[in-house]
């Protein structure tokens, strides 16, 4: 594992490179993914036709499919894979738990009740032009990190991490209860709606909630930028990072923050869906090793490809028929959480 | 040795006294078993979980011998001054027990309930959802139940009347290409949830004179995303609701976001319609109703 030296140095160099060899492949394989997947889907296209500026946009059957449903859909897989990606590194960083996910600190549980709460007694009608789903959601994930926050930090302290764990988990199941007390109220449409969103949808239908998302999710990403070197240091252990001279305290606030932060983001816009956090991050790892100048990037970019590639399979393999995204990456990512737990004992 | 053999004696002679104790409570403790019925017998007090049935109670003249209804009822307007009893997730057996009923109609699928009920003898009638045939089937069946055969057959008669004359009407036109939509999230088009070829709604899209864009798909109901619907392209897009019609700026609202998907032959002709209210998607006795308002959207040149 390198440890954080002078840039210039030669230790330091080599890094550079295989940072820039690392985001020039993952880079390519997610500009890739975003490039093929809209050309894939359960309705054939002709591409010739979705460009052809000859005939009016309104009119145009085949760029209508490729500009207005299948575009969006794959700029939210990327933003919300890069995004659930990222902040799952850092989460198993801060917790220092290779099993921890960017959902263990109770930030999707708040933002599912948030969600439910407005399904379930919201008015029918939306606030101003922003659907009061995705907001509502964004409140309780924020509500809900806020509070572990509060919870887990003593000013000037450094967290420590089992109260923090101790504390999402807690807020979780209580948040988990409260939720299935609402469904308990709530009529039939309005608990399949609610079940509906909790499996996640990339289908979000226009740009405006992608361009939402990213208003939060670019101070989190800038936050992410700056986290590495301390992250590795973190890995190992408060008390040495210490000695190294990483400020901890911060660094276990700034990646709280902006982890959830992103979550929150994430979440909003297309749903909780799962397994995207804990899959990227092991698999990159397996790839390029664990030092998280490397793997941050890297799981972020890979998420897209991830995401979205997840998304051409619920869009095709049952066509009409549209699985849930959170179902596929379920059944990809349990196995797999299985596997790795096989392999850990 | 003698002593404890005598202990144990003693004890086993304790714990044989509790149970009989214990049984005779238990028995005694029993529901009390209400006066069983014959099969034929007429139902006088009805308990309804099911609102299109409450609704058929008070078609066929058995409004007066309805005690108590679902927390979901709200039509006839008679309902609103009858106790409630909850609904398919949470019936509350205590609430109808105590209210002696002689009928009780429940879900098809509360078979722990229809149990519970036959355990004190309490008949009960489960409700199972259906096309139109099974819908009138069932007005047919309450009908009997309550002593209002007469009146049951009547209804049928004329709601059968009331769909055929729909069906007339809209003979010989050309069928445009409709997709039914009974949900979506308010202000988006996330979520959309579109009748299928199957169930009451896709039979009386079909006799209002439109074909059902969805009815290859043998389900109730299914959910397209953007990209389904633009594939598709139905000539006519219905929204059916079952709550009020809202203010005029939520309904130009709601109207509106449709206009993404310009290219559907729906939206480029402006024949995208929101309906509401809840005789549009309630099997009961007002699908002559629900059957014309559709037949006017789909067919209005056919109405003057």
């Amino acid at each position: 594992m390198i440890i954080g030296t002078p840039p210039k140095d030669i230790v330091g160099r080599s890094v550079r490179a295989r940072l820039a060899a690392v985001v020039a492949g993952y880079g390519a394989l997610a500009v890739g993914a975003c490039i093929g997947a809209p050309l894939i889907g359960s309705t054939h296209i002709s591409l010739a036709r979705a460009f052809d500026r000859s005939i009016p946009f309104a009119n145009n059957v085949d760029a209508q499919i490729f500009f207005v449903a299948r575009m969006p859909r794959v700029l939210t897989g990327a933003v919300a894979g890069a995004a659930l990606a990222a902040a799952g590194v850092v989460m198993q960083a801060l917790l220092r738990n290779p099993l921890a996910t960017p959902f263990t600190l109770g930030v999707s549980a708040g933002a599912a009740l948030g969600a439910i709460l407005v399904i379930t007694f919201g008015s029918v009608v939306a606030v101003g032009a922003i659907s009061p789903v995705p907001l509502a959601s964004l409140i309780g994930a924020l509500a809900a990190s806020a509070i572990v926050y509060t919870l887990a930090t003593r000013p000037g302290r450094t967290i420590s991490t089992t109260v923090l764990l101790l504390a999402g988990v807690t807020l979780n199941a209580f948040f988990s209860a409260v939720i299935l007390f609402v469904q308990y109220l709530a009529d039939f449409t309005q608990t399949y709606r609610t079940v509906r969103w909790l499996m996640g949808d990339l289908d979000v239908g226009s740009f405006g909630p992608i361009l939402a998302s990213l208003v939060l999710l670019i101070p989190a990403f800038a936050v992410f930028a700056v986290l590495p070197r301390s992250l590795n240091l973190l890995s190992v252990g408060t008390d040495i990072a210490a000695t190294r001279g990483v400020d901890v305290g911060r660094t276990q606030r700034l990646a709280f923050l902006s982890a959830s932060l992103a979550t929150a983001a994430a979440v909003s816009l297309a749903g909780p869906i799962g397994f995207v956090g804990i899959i990227v991050p092991h698999l990159v790892r397996l790839m390029v090793g664990v030092d998280h100048r490397l793997v941050l990037p890297a799981s972020a970019l890979f998420g897209v490809a991830f995401l979205v590639g997840c998304d051409v399979v619920s869009r095709t393999i049952m066509a009409p028929v549209e699985v849930p995204v959170g179902v596929v990456t379920a059944m990809i990512g349990g196995p797999f959480f299985l596997w790795l737990l096989v392999r850990r004992s | 040795m003698a002593a404890g053999t005598q202990k144990l004696t003693t004890t086993v002679r304790v714990i044989a006294l509790l149970c009989a104790i214990a049984a005779t409570v238990m028995t005694a403790a029993a529901p009390p078993v209400f006066a069983q019925r014959g099969k034929d017998a007429v139902a006088a007090r009805v308990v309804s979980l099911v609102p299109n049935v409450t609704e058929m109670l008070f078609a066929v003249g058995a409004g007066s011998q309805v005690a108590a209804v679902s927390s979901y009822d709200d039509f006839p307007p008679a309902v609103k001054a009858l106790p409630r009893v909850g609904a398919l997730l949470d019936p509350d057996m205590e609430r109808i027990l105590s209210l002696r009923p002689d009928l009780v109609i429940v879900y098809g699928s509360q078979t722990e309930l229809e149990t519970q009920l036959g355990r004190v003898g309490i008949r009960a009638y489960p409700y199972r959802h259906g096309g139109i045939e099974s819908t009138l089937q069932t007005i047919r069946d309450v009908a009997r139940l309550t002593g209002h055969a007469a009146e049951g057959e009547q209804t049928v008669s004329r709601l059968r009347a009331q769909l055929e004359a729909v069906r007339t009407r809209v003979r010989g036109r050309s069928r445009p290409r409709t997709m039914l939509v009974i949900g979506r999230d308010p202000g988006t088009l996330r979520g959309v949830y579109a009748s299928a070829g199957v169930g009451f709604l896709h039979e009386l899209l079909e006799l209002a004179g439109g074909t059902d864009v969805f009815g290859d798909i043998q389900r109730e109901a299914v959910q397209p995303s953007n990209e389904t619907i633009l594939a598709r392209a139905p000539d006519v897009i219905i929204e059916a609701a079952a709550g009020e019609r809202p203010s005029d700026d939520v309904f130009r609202r709601e109207r509106g976001v449709w206009n993404v998907l310009a290219s559907i032959p729906a939206v480029r002709n402006n024949r995208v319609y929101l309906l509401y209210g809840s005789y549009l998607v309630a099997a009961g006795p007002r699908l002559g109703e629900a059957a014309e308002a559709f037949a006017r959207t789909l067919h209005p040149e056919a109405f003057k």
